[in-house]
């Protein structure tokens, strides 16, 4: 029930601003400070949402070295910023991550 | 062959071959968001109808992401919204070459425009050749990425639930990699930064609030920030 609730009022929200504007607002131009604002949607959602997962560990801070995730996300964003290549990105923050994760767990 | 194929026909198929190299990018984060989503709680059909239903692949990754943390349906609902509210602007500039075709065409047209889409799509608009069948391309365009999103949701799915214990090996941390892959190419310019400082330290201090109500917060004051000092700099060098 809580599942159905979550698809239906996603897929309801995803909808209602994919197909209004298609066939509404097709002859209407986007206000441009809305067409500005939304330029910084997709850096503060993903910025706020993951940056908990990185520095706080079982509701805790953990700024620290010895942090997988913290490390991981620096070596993730430095490759992110060097090359741009998205897949990259991944393979290397996920490698970096797992290994120390082995590592600390293992010794 | 191309010559003895109807042009709808024709318009269809090339829509859904110039969008292949989409379609490959896309393949990993399928199988990623159909693990994550069983791995965070989510059943098969929850999942899966995410997918069929929702069909939007950041905003899934971010629901699926919010689920392993807690959160309530209202607010990954907002966010929902707030992710996808990006998609408006697609719909406005594509509305202009859609808006002769009747609504039983531009509901699916509509439910179907992902970003991939929108980017093949209105290129083909623009070169202005073939506008009379282009919907057709856009459709073409628009089933190859929800077939090709469905079927490796459904790899992800299974992958997810046979491979015990893939959550204890950190595939929420591939969330925040990817996220992070996405995010630091966006940011070109200093609001854009000041954008990103404030939602990290904002979603920070807002961690705790229900429901990951502070998610909310966070990304509207961190996207207010970035927006002003836009205001600024644009306003100093005219």
């Amino acid at each position: 029930m809580k599942e159905l609730l979550l698809v239906v009022g996603m897929a309801a929200v995803t909808f209602g601003v994919r197909y209004p504007v298609l066939a509404l607002l097709g002859r209407i131009d986007m206000p441009e400070p809305i067409m500005r604002a939304l330029r910084f949607v997709p850096v503060a959602v993903l910025c706020a949402l993951s940056a908990p997962m990185v520095f706080i560990d079982g509701g805790d801070w953990f700024i620290s070295v010895y942090n997988p995730a913290l490390v991981g996300s620096v070596v993730a964003g430095l490759v992110a910023w060097k090359t741009r290549h998205l897949l990259l990105t991944i393979a290397t923050g996920m490698a970096v991550f797992i290994a120390m994760r082995l590592f600390f767990s293992a010794g | 062959m191309v010559s003895q194929m109807s042009p709808r026909r024709a318009e269809f198929l090339l829509g859904a071959r110039d969008t292949i190299p989409m379609i490959v990018g896309a393949i990993p984060f399928g199988v990623l968001f159909g693990a994550l989503a069983v791995t965070a709680g989510l059943s098969v059909a929850g999942a899966m109808g995410m997918s069929l239903f929702v069909f939007a692949g950041s905003s899934q990754f971010v629901a699926a992401t919010m689920l392993t943390q807690g959160a309530g349906i209202v607010v990954i609902v907002l966010t929902t919204f707030i992710v996808n509210v990006r998609h408006a602007l697609y719909a406005a500039s594509l509305g202009p070459h859609v808006r002769h075709l009747p609504q039983r065409w531009l509901m699916p047209l509509g439910f179907f425009l992902t970003d991939e889409t929108f980017a093949i799509v209105i290129k083909r608009y623009s070169a202005g050749d073939g506008q009379e069948n282009s919907h057709w391309y856009y459709l073409g365009s628009a089933l190859a990425m929800y077939v090709n999103w469905q079927i490796c949701t459904l790899a992800g799915i299974y992958a997810g639930s046979r491979l015990q214990g893939l959550a204890d090996w950190g595939l929420e941390f591939a969330m925040v990699v990817t996220f992070i892959g996405i995010v630091v190419p966006l940011v070109t310019d200093r609001p854009m930064l000041l954008t990103a400082i404030v939602a990290v330290v904002t979603g920070l201090l807002t961690r705790d609030w229900p429901h990951n109500s502070g998610l909310i917060f966070a990304s509207l004051a961190a996207i207010a920030v970035g927006y002003v000092a836009e205001s600024i700099s644009l306003r100093k060098k005219p």
